[in-house]
């Protein structure tokens, strides 16, 4: 089975985002990047699929330099290649993305193509819809439980208050979702391995952006609130609140 | 003369989402600060009967397509919803009517569809849009980043736009419009093929009845403060009694105690309910990130010093075990009333 998975390098989820002097990007100074979590759970859905039926994992990212963390960080977890499309700067939105993931995905041939569901940087909630159009591809999006079985696909994909069980051909675009299975911790040794797997770089395809961020700021500041301290006195107080001051019971 | 305005309005079982009302209403207020002309489209059954009630919202012209028969054009058989037809359908229905702006609701179908219709159309697009601005017929959009630790404004240059729009963000305005025409789309028209049909939903496993968390506008939350799972059962009393939903954090989901639909924050849910009460929940930035846009935020916790307190609108420092069964006895006289 041949499996692709695409990862994108994000900041820490732990991050206090602090804007930029711009006012149009956050300021990378001091935060982390890791891969992004909902990635973690597509290379583990794939490492598992070749474990199952045999075959390879490619992980592919596109980005600036650093976007290779992402690749190694899949490799650290078992992923057997790494492909590194190289945009020519950071100015690039989600269609420039979807654009160069799907021209070097186009002539792979995977079986399956995995992402996470969305990446916690920008919560874009794109690229696998967009990347599956791109190449007339069917895709589940936000799977929670994937099976695969001579070639049919069943998927748990999850909605407001329930899932739907969706059935497709393959090949397939998966969006992960959390749920969808227990990510590995890497191992000494799938590190030590991870060392001295190579990246192959390939120049990107595409360039363009039509998304402009005209500011970046941080949400509405709450004035104060009011805390009390008297327990269940305060109760029926803060219940007249709600109601009076706040409007919302 | 700028492209007219799109708003795909949802429907589920015949009935229209409450989502569908806000698209509609600020399609159509998009309409008018643009000198543009507003169309509503829907995929659906019993559309006809129903879309009356889409009017007083600012619907004027409402065109549909009957699921079923948007759905005999697979060979495929019983089945609800298919991503790549309604991706289509919409699209084509777009492009046929010279629609440069399309407006769906951020709901996990709208989700599915916004992607894949700004590709068929070829426009730019923003999922998640808690608010949205006409400046010289221009429109720009800001949506929350970074799980809602912060916002953007954004523009494009592009002249075709697809915009989904966060539910429970934009409240519907009612006017004074009652009267709506309707017609209905021929299937054939919107170019649908078997071949869109590659994956088919078969089924849809409703978890619960229960109002779910991304859609209520009222949340009552647990956390690890609540000691275990059984007394959970304060958060559903409080949660039944004020008409809301229940929520959680991940450390309470993380020890089985609830389940993983209900788990609020930056791997669960982001919600913008009007109110929203976190109990024995701490406040770690990652809960924060999904539900800071909360209208109104009440926490309940022991310790003075959790971060939750600094987000909060009210709050009272005391013991969940003793407040939660105060709180909804008092919540029960008011509500009733
Ligand atoms: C990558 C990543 C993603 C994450 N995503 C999420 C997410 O989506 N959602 C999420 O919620 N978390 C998420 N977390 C976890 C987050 O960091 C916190 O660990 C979690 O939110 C803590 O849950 P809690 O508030 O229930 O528990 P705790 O932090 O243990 O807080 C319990 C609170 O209850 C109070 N308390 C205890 N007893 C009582 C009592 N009797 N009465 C009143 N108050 C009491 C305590 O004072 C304390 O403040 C994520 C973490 C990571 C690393
Ligand atoms: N630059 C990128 N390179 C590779 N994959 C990406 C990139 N950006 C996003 N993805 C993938 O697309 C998913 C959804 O991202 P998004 O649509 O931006 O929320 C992510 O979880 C990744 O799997």
């Amino acid at each position: 089975m041949k499996i692709i998975v695409c990862v994108s390098l994000v900041p820490d989820s732990t991050t206090k985002v602090k804007i930029a002097d711009t006012k149009k990007s956050i300021d990378e100074s001091g935060v982390s990047f890791i891969i992004n979590p909902y990635d973690e759970f597509a290379v583990e859905e794939a490492l598992r699929l070749k474990e199952k039926n045999g075959g390879e994992v490619t992980a592919v990212s596109y980005g600036t330099d650093k976007s290779k963390e992402a690749i190694k960080k899949a490799f650290q977890m078992g992923a057997d290649k790494g492909v590194f499309i190289k945009a020519a700067d950071s100015n690039y939105d989600s269609f420039s993305t979807a654009k160069n993931l799907s021209d070097y995905l186009k002539s792979q041939n995977a079986d399956i193509i995995l992402f996470g569901k969305q990446s916690i940087d920008f919560d874009g909630m794109l690229i696998p819809s967009m990347v599956s159009e791109l190449l007339n591809l069917p895709c589940i999006s936000v799977v929670v439980k994937l099976d695969i079985e001579n070639g049919k696909v069943i998927a748990e994909r999850e909605i407001e208050g329930g899932k739907e069980i969706v059935e497709s051909s393959m090949p397939i675009v998966i969006g992960a979702q959390k749920g969808i299975n227990e990510p590995r911790y890497p191992n000494l040794k799938s590190i030590m391995a991870a060392k001295s797997k190579p990246i192959e770089e390939i120049p990107q395809t595409y360039s363009g952006n039509k998304v402009e961020i005209t500011e970046m700021k941080l949400p509405p500041t709450k004035s104060s609130g009011k805390i009390f301290t008297n327990g269940k006195d305060d109760v029926s107080e803060l219940v007249r609140l709600l109601r009076e001051e706040a409007k919302v019971i | 003369m700028p492209g007219k305005i799109l708003a795909f309005a949802e429907s589920k079982e015949g009935k229209f989402k409450n989502s569908a009302f806000e698209v509609v209403s600020e399609a159509s207020k998009i309409a008018s600060e643009t000198g543009s002309e507003l169309i509503v489209f829907a995929i659906g059954t019993v559309m006809e009967q129903e879309a009356k009630v889409l009017a007083k919202y600012g619907a004027v012209n409402f065109y549909y397509t009957d699921l079923n028969e948007l759905n005999s054009k697979s060979a495929k058989q019983n089945f609800i919803y298919s991503p790549s037809a309604f991706a289509k359908a919409v699209s084509n229905f777009a492009k046929s009517m010279n629609a440069s702006t399309i407006l769906l609701s951020a709901t996990s179908l709208g989700k599915d569809l916004a992607g894949r219709i700004a590709i068929q159309t070829d426009s730019t697009v923003f999922n998640d849009c808690v608010d949205i601005k006409t400046e010289g017929g221009k429109i720009t959009a800001s949506r929350p980043v970074f799980a809602g630790k912060s916002i953007v404004d954004i523009r494009t240059d592009s002249d075709k736009i697809t915009l989904s729009l966060r539910p429970n963000v934009f409240k519907p305005h009612v006017g004074d419009n009652d009267k709506i025409e309707i017609h209905k789309v021929d299937v054939d028209s919107l170019g649908i093929s078997d071949a869109d049909f590659s994956s088919v939903v078969k089924e849809v496993v409703v978890s619960s009845e229960k109002l779910d968390v991304a859609e209520a506008d009222r949340i009552v939350s647990g956390g690890r403060g609540l000691r275990g799972p059984e007394n959970f059962k304060m958060i559903e009393e409080l949660a039944a009694a004020i008409g809301g939903a229940t929520g959680a954090s991940r450390a309470v989901v993380d020890a089985g105690w609830r389940p993983h639909s209900e788990q609020v924050g930056q791997t669960g849910k982001t919600v913008s309910p009007s109110l929203y009460i976190a109990c024995g929940i701490s406040g770690a930035i990652q809960h924060l990130a999904g539900m800071s846009s909360a209208k109104c935020i009440v926490a309940i916790n022991k310790d003075k010093d959790a971060p939750i307190f600094q987000i909060a609108n009210y709050g009272i420092v005391g013991d969940v075990f003793e407040i939660l069964p105060a709180l909804t006895e008092e919540f029960k006289k008011v509500v009733s009333k």
